[in-house]
């Protein structure tokens, strides 16, 4: 059964409904790889399997009714952040230890309708709080490509899980690049959807205006597969946009000839790896080569990105985690005197180091007399990279930067480094600010062989133009293909 | 030295939404501790709040009520700070951006007329309760309160005396109930009262210090409460001492305020826009739409109630304190066409009745038809005014129409002049002793003889008929 690891979820598909395999087989299959593997691996922080059997089980019997879900009998793993009925959800924290949700995200419900199966959840930084699953409480993941490197992250279980072949393909979320960053530094292709595009109803929230969900996918075409299955407006959700949804699939293979890609001088800037500055100049010849025209174009305020990012980020999780109080549900520590000592005993020992700066950093920007010098003049310059895309997109149909300014780095080389570790995300963030669509493709490899990803945008709910380029550019990029040694 | 109290008023009044503002659980009250609860308002993680659109039209309903400026956009703002009853850490409330601004109401006091003016109204969540264990050092917490829609009444500070200040929460909490999106009843909470006071020497422009009152559940207690805090701060001022700003609590068993927290310790509430929450926006036709659906207020309505009825003031007041009450009386003045005389029955004998057994019009017994029958049975003599006293006492026991009542107990009024002649006669006779006083110049003792016919004839003799019989009688040798 070696040759499942080389199969999309198109494929896969395609040998259920013709009864060539069982889901049950195919779940047992992936757990028998995640118990193999994921010692080493660690992109679990829990592995379902009873659950994931019954539903696969289900699923088979579905597909003998003659039933056909988009994602019927597909083994999927959950970015540990998506509130799942019955199954412990934790956000990586120690504070949601023994949470049980009593309710289905949104997208879990998708999911269900779709006939996945959950394979388990997916190991990230704590509440979604890093740029390398460093920060977990149950452990740091690995990345496959070398085990002495982080996945990048935050949802780095998630691009590990699909590069190691834990799973088909899975679910992560992304505030500020992490879907795409642990994508590009996993080799794998990563999608974060327009805000709004994708119900946030139910995913745990780190900073509300700016989270989004989206899929991590061994090709395009399954990128196109799973956003068909999870996009779509949500009643449940305000901020929730209530248009049609295209089918994506439709946009493969067709082709960019004639489209103007936008290079954005601001993001080739000094500190890049230089094979990953290599590698952007092989991705703009493969763009030309389908005969798209690349033009320089200009983000006039990107400079002040990661700046208005840790200020609205934080402010914005500090009121979002006020609610990990002890008093309802998660960890509390026993023998607190009174009220007061229980909010900070829970807390204290609760919420991990980055976690607790952040909040720190959002409560500052936020207390009386220093809201306009920070939320406010943050929110305004955030107006402003906003409409530096929304000009950006009268010139050019997509824009491509690198993903990441460096492949994988080492385990524990930046958890020191506050403000180096946030640079990590210096090309991904001004998307979520936005509030416009990406995605990180496999565009080869460093010398050293740690994979890199080109990052396509687009303009808000363009989701199929990205399928479009990144496909396009999948196909004719002519990227090695390589596995993971594990 | 003279001083003058400065008070400001905060009102929440819970909205009679039969949903909650952010999720569809109902809002009513006294259930099963968190039984009315789900996700959403229990602030699990995850959960999302989606605007329940009642509460922005019960919140433009006040607020044209009482001549806000409505704000073509408003939003949601997030008000952060721990407490158990808050689970999620912050209530949703409006901050910089309210619904509306700029209103007034007139109150009268004494004859005259003030205007208060209202700062703002906004909506936001109510939190949950805690119920306190009377032998364990435990607490325990019940959501079911927990993000039903309130709306905050921020007056200016206009109100120079106790008397102004209650007679403001009166009228506000009179609108709410008129406009029917707030029950008022004060001892639930629905509807609720925080106090700002400061003193200032008479004359002087500047405010004084000021502490902010709460825990006021009745309009006795604020007046309690604003007065011995007036009282309070003027000790404190006359011994040459400084007013500390604070917020203190009353404490009605002990009929004191006292000392909650000083302003070090008030808290920063790091107020920002409600990332999960999009503005609302309000057109000119959502404005109008709820404009025609306004009732006619109390204040119009007396108004009219005084210049179309030809009522006295405090009548009118009394009339129209609810709109099911004033709905009562001019149901029953329509019908019977006598306003004045409805006005009379209602004010005295049917609101006597209700208040004895604290019941509410809606509960009367006495329908507003049978009241216009027995005001028309009056009028055309074929009951007293005297025996219409009776039969409405049993006209509100039984439920019955006075026509059955009359009947069943043989209450017709005697009208014949021939019948009552006789009685007259028999009466005068009877009585020679009166007599003679009477015609010695004892006038006084014609109501004597009026009353001995009506007891003869059981209260059944038309009086106006028994004037002229005894007058003429009497007379006469």
């Amino acid at each position: 059964m070696e040759d499942i690891l080389e199969l999309t979820i198109a494929q896969i598909r395609e040998l259920l409904q013709k009864r060539k395999i069982s889901s049950v087989e195919l779940t047992n299959y992936f757990l028998e790889r995640i118990k193999r593997f994921d010692g080493d691996i660690s992109s679990y922080i829990k592995v379902t399997e009873e659950y994931a059997l019954k539903m696969a089980g289900d699923a088979d019997k579905k597909i003998a009714d003659g039933e056909n879900g988009q994602l019927l009998g597909i083994p999927l793993g959950i970015k540990d952040i998506y509130c799942t009925k019955g199954i412990e959800t934790t956000c990586a924290s120690r504070i949601l230890k023994g949470f049980i949700p009593p309710y289905d995200a949104t997208i879990i419900r998708r999911l269900k309708d779709e006939g996945y199966v959950h394979l388990g959840r997916l190991n990230m930084d704590e509440f979604a709080m890093g740029s390398s699953t460093e920060t977990s409480y149950f452990g740091i993941t690995r990345n496959p490509w070398d085990l002495e490197r982080i996945p990048g992250g935050s949802s780095g279980g998630s691009a590990a899980a699909v590069a190691a072949d834990e799973c088909i393909a899975s679910i992560g979320s992304d505030t500020g690049g992490s879907i795409r960053q642990p994508a590009a530094l996993c080799g794998v292709v990563g999608m974060k959807p327009t805000y709004g595009r994708v119900s946030r109803f139910g995913l745990i929230a780190f900073a509300s205006s700016l989270d989004q969900i989206g899929p991590f996918t061994k090709d395009v075409e399954d990128c196109a597969i799973m956003m068909n299955a999870i996009a779509g407006y949500d009643p449940r959700e305000s901020t929730s946009v209530p248009l049609n949804v295209p089918d994506y699939t439709e946009f493969i293979s067709r082709g960019i000839g004639g489209w103007k890609v936008g290079i954005p001088k601001e993001y080739f800037i000094e500190g890049i790896h230089p094979d990953i500055e290599k590698a952007m100049q092989r991705a703009i010849t493969t763009v030309e080569g389908l005969g798209a025209t690349c033009v320089e174009i200009s983000l006039p305020h990107t400079e002040y990105c990661l700046a208005v990012y840790y200020i609205i980020a934080p402010a914005e999780a500090s009121s979002n985690l006020a609610r990990y109080d002890g008093v309802k549900y998660g960890f509390r520590p026993q023998g607190s005197i009174d009220l007061l000592d229980m909010y900070k005993k829970t807390r204290s020992a609760g919420f991990g180091a980055e976690v607790k700066r952040r909040i720190m950093i959002g409560t500052y920007a936020l207390s009386s007399g220093y809201y306009d010098a920070y939320y406010k003049k943050a929110s305004q310059v955030r107006a402003l990279i906003k409409r530096d895309f929304t000009e950006a997109f009268t010139l050019c149909d997509a824009i491509l930067t690198p993903t990441s300014p460096t492949p994988a780095f080492k385990i524990g080389e930046k958890m020191d480094d506050p403000l180096q570790m946030y640079l990590s995300d210096i090309f991904t963030i001004s998307t979520n600010l936005a509030g416009i669509p990406g995605i990180s493709v496999p565009c080869g490899f460093t010398k050293d062989g740690l994979p890199i990803g080109a990052q396509f945008l687009a303009g808000h709910f363009e989701e199929g133009k990205l399928i479009q380029i990144a496909s396009a550019f999948e196909k004719y990029a002519n990227i090695e293909k390589r596995r993971p040694a594990l | 030295m003279p001083y003058e109290p400065v008070i400001g008023l905060e009102v929440h009044a819970q909205l009679l939404t039969e949903t909650k503002i952010f999720c569809s659980c109902s809002t009513q009250f006294g259930a099963e501790p968190n039984s009315h609860t789900c996700p959403v308002c229990m602030g699990m993680p995850g959960v999302l709040p989606v605007l329940n659109r009642k509460v922005v039209e019960y919140t433009m309903k006040m607020a044209l009520a009482t001549h806000c400026r409505i704000n073509e956009a408003c939003n949601f703002a997030r008000k952060n700070y721990f407490y158990p009853d808050l689970p999620k850490g912050y209530q949703i409330s409006q901050y910089a951006q309210p619904l509306s601004e700029h209103g007034y109401v007139d109150i009268e006091l004494d004859g005259g007329k003030k205007r208060i003016g209202i700062t703002r109204i906004h909506m936001e969540e109510d939190a949950g309760k805690l119920l306190h264990d009377e032998h364990l050092p435990s607490s325990y917490v019940d959501l079911n309160r927990t993000g039903v829609p309130l709306i905050e009444i921020v007056s200016e500070p206009d109100m120079r005396s106790t008397d102004e200040a209650v007679a403001y929460l009166k009228r506000l909490h009179e609108i709410l109930v008129y406009l029917e999106i707030c029950d008022g009843n004060m001892e639930e909470g629905s509807f609720r009262c925080d106090a700002n006071v400061s003193l200032r020497p008479r004359g002087e422009m500047m405010f004084g210090t000021r502490t902010e009152l709460k825990n006021m559940n009745s309009f006795r207690n604020v007046q309690r409460a604003l007065d011995y805090e007036i009282k309070r701060q003027q000790c404190i001022l006359e011994s040459g001492q400084d007013v500390i700003q604070e917020t203190r609590l009353w404490d009605d068993s002990k009929g004191e305020t006292q000392s909650m927290r000083g302003k070090e310790e008030a808290h920063d509430y790091r107020y920002f826009p409600d990332p999960d929450l999009v503005p609302i926006v309000i057109d000119n036709a959502w404005t109008e739409e709820m404009k025609k659906s306004l009732p006619e207020l109390p204040l119009e309505k007396r108004e009219r109630f005084i210049r179309d009825y030809q009522i006295p003031p405090y009548d009118a007041g009394v009339l129209t304190s609810s709109r099911a009450l004033a709905g009562y009386f001019e149901e029953v003045a329509r019908l019977s066409g006598k306003p004045k005389i409805a006005s009379n029955w209602v004010m005295g004998d049917v609101l006597r009745f209700l208040n004895e057994e604290k019941r509410d019009i809606k509960e009367c017994p006495v329908l507003p038809g049978s009241l216009a029958e027995m005001i028309q049975l009056i009028e055309d003599g074929t009951i007293s005014g005297k025996m219409a006293k009776d039969i409405i006492v049993e006209m509100y026991r039984t439920g019955k129409s006075p026509q059955a009542v009359i009947e069943e107990k043989g209450m017709i009024q005697i009208t014949d002049e021939g019948t009552l002649e006789k009685t007259v006669a028999e009466v005068i006779a009877a009585n020679p002793t009166q007599l003679a006083q009477y015609r010695g110049g004892k006038e006084k003792l014609f109501g004597y003889f009026v009353g001995q016919v009506m007891k003869a004839t059981q209260g059944k003799a038309n009086p106006q008929l028994i004037n002229e019989l005894l007058k003429e009688m009497l007379a006469k040798e």
